[in-house]
């Protein structure tokens, strides 16, 4: 039993192996971030530190609108899938019937399938069906993408159910509908949250499929590969650095909240 | 208890058609329609406005035999499947680490992997492509070393494209292996030494064979989706169009969308058959 301990210390070359691979991860974030307080609109040369780029981000409203109109989409994407996604779990989990089968490989496609693949099948099918191509067709083409990963996500919280639970509440003279609200969802609110934060995440970055239905609306990740090409301008850098910050705020709380959940429950 | 069945069943109809029949008509309407009609498109022709002529053919497929068409398909091939091995072979290394790890420890580290994914995809991209660009911090480092004289030619190259694959998708095959490798039950390992077999003997007998399912998955994590990532292709490399640019082209700027949806057609056929085989080996809940 003692030789067990021998496992959990790691030598210095898997060490500086594993910096390494963080290093690849993180060096072009860490270049973002420095880039975000250079002097001129001149990423190519690191000239000296400003705030220039974060005062131009103030008045580049084209900018600022289409980082609103990402946030909005993946807040209004993500709410609607958590939605579908939360009822669609419990009554695949609960029932038994006959497009069932069907439900589950369908929701398999768009977790595998190259984004691209329903860019060009969104692109097509609102085409054909006539609508007209902006912050709705972005909202129907991200749920569409995001839904199967929130259910993926609540699923694997469902699994370890026990069904004693409902039927106790049941037996003690709930009705279906007051089960579902006061005992189901609370028990499931780890797995919603962690299929929220992956909803979100998606939707925040996705470029390939908004690049097929954005219309006239937008988003960040259209405006940045519009640059991209040619030069990224610092505000874009300043911007970025910004929701970096944002992001790991909004994560460590979002933690925070769901290690204090999983300890009430427990 | 036979006989309350039917009942139940019936009583059953209404939760069910509320529950889960929201999602099912979104999955009907934007998923599976969409993809159908593709595969309409794909069997129609192509007219001279660049629209869709309601006329069966099959010109579509045929003009994917086309020389040009071939060689895209082709080289983006070659390109997931050398993405896909060099992730592996830098993942699978450090998936074993992190599976080595104190579970707290283990927490943060995976954290980190995943931390990323929250910085959109294409800026961070942009910081490797100034980072290797001709006047970017590795040639400006080397020149003022005195090392080399003219910056060496890293951006807008082929190497650089599978660069920036390797970079976005890394991500996707360390967590399905760091998973594998994480439900390996150590008395095997502990067997396989009491047996007499040495470290390498049982990485090649148990650990990698127990590994193969989150090998699997990781590989259709990352072959897959890196067929279709067409931003990589234009943001990194020598304007050289890859599967993922010709159907966006096909769809946006030629407008010739049969040929653009049979492309898409063999794509999707290709994610079915992968699927259908990892069906077999994994579970499928472990891809998302």
């Amino acid at each position: 039993m003692k030789k067990r301990k021998k496992q959990h210390t790691i030598g210095p070359l898997s060490t500086l192996y594993a910096c390494l691979v963080y290093l690849f991860l993180y060096l072009p974030i860490i270049m973002v971030i420095i880039y975000s307080f250079n002097t001129k609109d001149n990423n190519i040369v690191f000239e000296g530190f400003s705030l220039e780029g974060y005062r131009s981000l103030l008045h580049n409203s084209a900018l600022l609108d289409s980082f609103w109109m990402t946030v909005k989409l993946a807040v209004v994407s993500t709410f609607i899938s958590v939605v579908l996604g939360t009822l669609a779990t419990i009554g695949l989990h609960r029932y038994q019937f006959r497009l069932k089968g069907l439900i589950n490989s369908l929701l398999y496609i768009p977790i595998v399938i190259p984004e691209l693949i329903i860019g060009v099948a969104s692109l097509a099918t609102f085409t054909i069906l006539g609508f007209d191509m902006g912050f709705a067709t972005l909202v129907i083409a991200h749920v569409t993408f995001c839904l199967p990963f929130v259910i993926v996500n609540i699923r694997a919280r469902i699994a370890g159910f026990d069904p004693a639970i409902e039927e106790a509440a049941m037996d003690l003279g709930a009705t279906r509908l007051h089960t579902l609200r006061r005992v189901t969802i609370p028990m499931l609110v780890p797995g919603i949250i962690s299929g929220a934060l992956i909803s979100i995440t998606l939707s925040l970055d996705d470029l390939v499929i908004s690049s097929f239905v954005y219309g006239r609306d937008i988003t960040f990740p259209i405006k940045v590969y519009g640059m991209v090409r040619g030069k990224v301008t610092t505000d874009v850098y300043a911007l970025s650095t910004l929701m970096i910050l944002g992001t790991v705020l909004i994560y460590s709380t979002a933690q925070l909240i769901q290690k204090r959940l999983v300890k009430e429950r427990t | 208890m036979k006989a309350i069945k039917p009942v139940n069943k019936h009583r059953n109809l209404l939760p069910i058609t509320c529950m889960v029949g929201p999602t099912g008509l979104w999955l009907l309407f934007f998923l599976l329609f969409p993809l159908a009609y593709v595969f309409v498109i794909s069997v129609m022709t192509r007219s001279f406005y660049g629209g869709v002529q309601w006329v069966f053919s099959l010109e579509s497929y045929q003009s994917l035999v086309d020389s040009k068409y071939l060689a895209i398909i082709w080289r983006s091939i070659v390109m997931a499947f050398q993405t896909s091995v060099i992730c592996l072979i830098v993942a699978y290394p450090f998936a074993y680490l992190l599976s080595k790890m104190r579970p707290v420890m283990k927490g943060f580290c995976i954290l980190f992997v995943m931390l990323p994914f929250w910085i959109n995809g294409l800026i961070r991209l942009d910081g490797w492509a100034n980072i290797i660009r001709d006047s970017g911090l590795i040639n400006t480092i080397l020149m003022r070393l005195g090392i080399i004289s003219r910056p060496i030619t890293m951006l807008k190259t082929n190497g650089a494209v599978l660069f920036g694959m390797v970079y976005t998708f890394l991500p996707y095959m360390i967590l399905p292996l760091q998973t594998s490798l994480s439900k390996i039950d150590p008395s095997l390992i502990e067997a396989s030494h009491d047996l007499g077999a040495g470290k390498f003997r049982t990485f090649v007998r148990v650990i990698f064979p127990l590994t193969l399912p989150g090998i699997f998955s990781g590989t259709i994590q990352v072959f897959i989706p890196s067929l279709g990532a067409f931003y990589i292709a234009d943001m990194m490399g020598d304007n050289k169009p890859f599967l993922g640019n010709l159907i966006k082209n096909l769809f946006q700027g030629d407008r010739n969308w049969p040929a653009g949806a049979a492309l898409s057609v063999i794509l999707i056929l290709f994610t079915l058959a992968a699927l259908k085989l990892y069906s077999k080996i994994g579970n499928m809940d472990d891809l998302a």
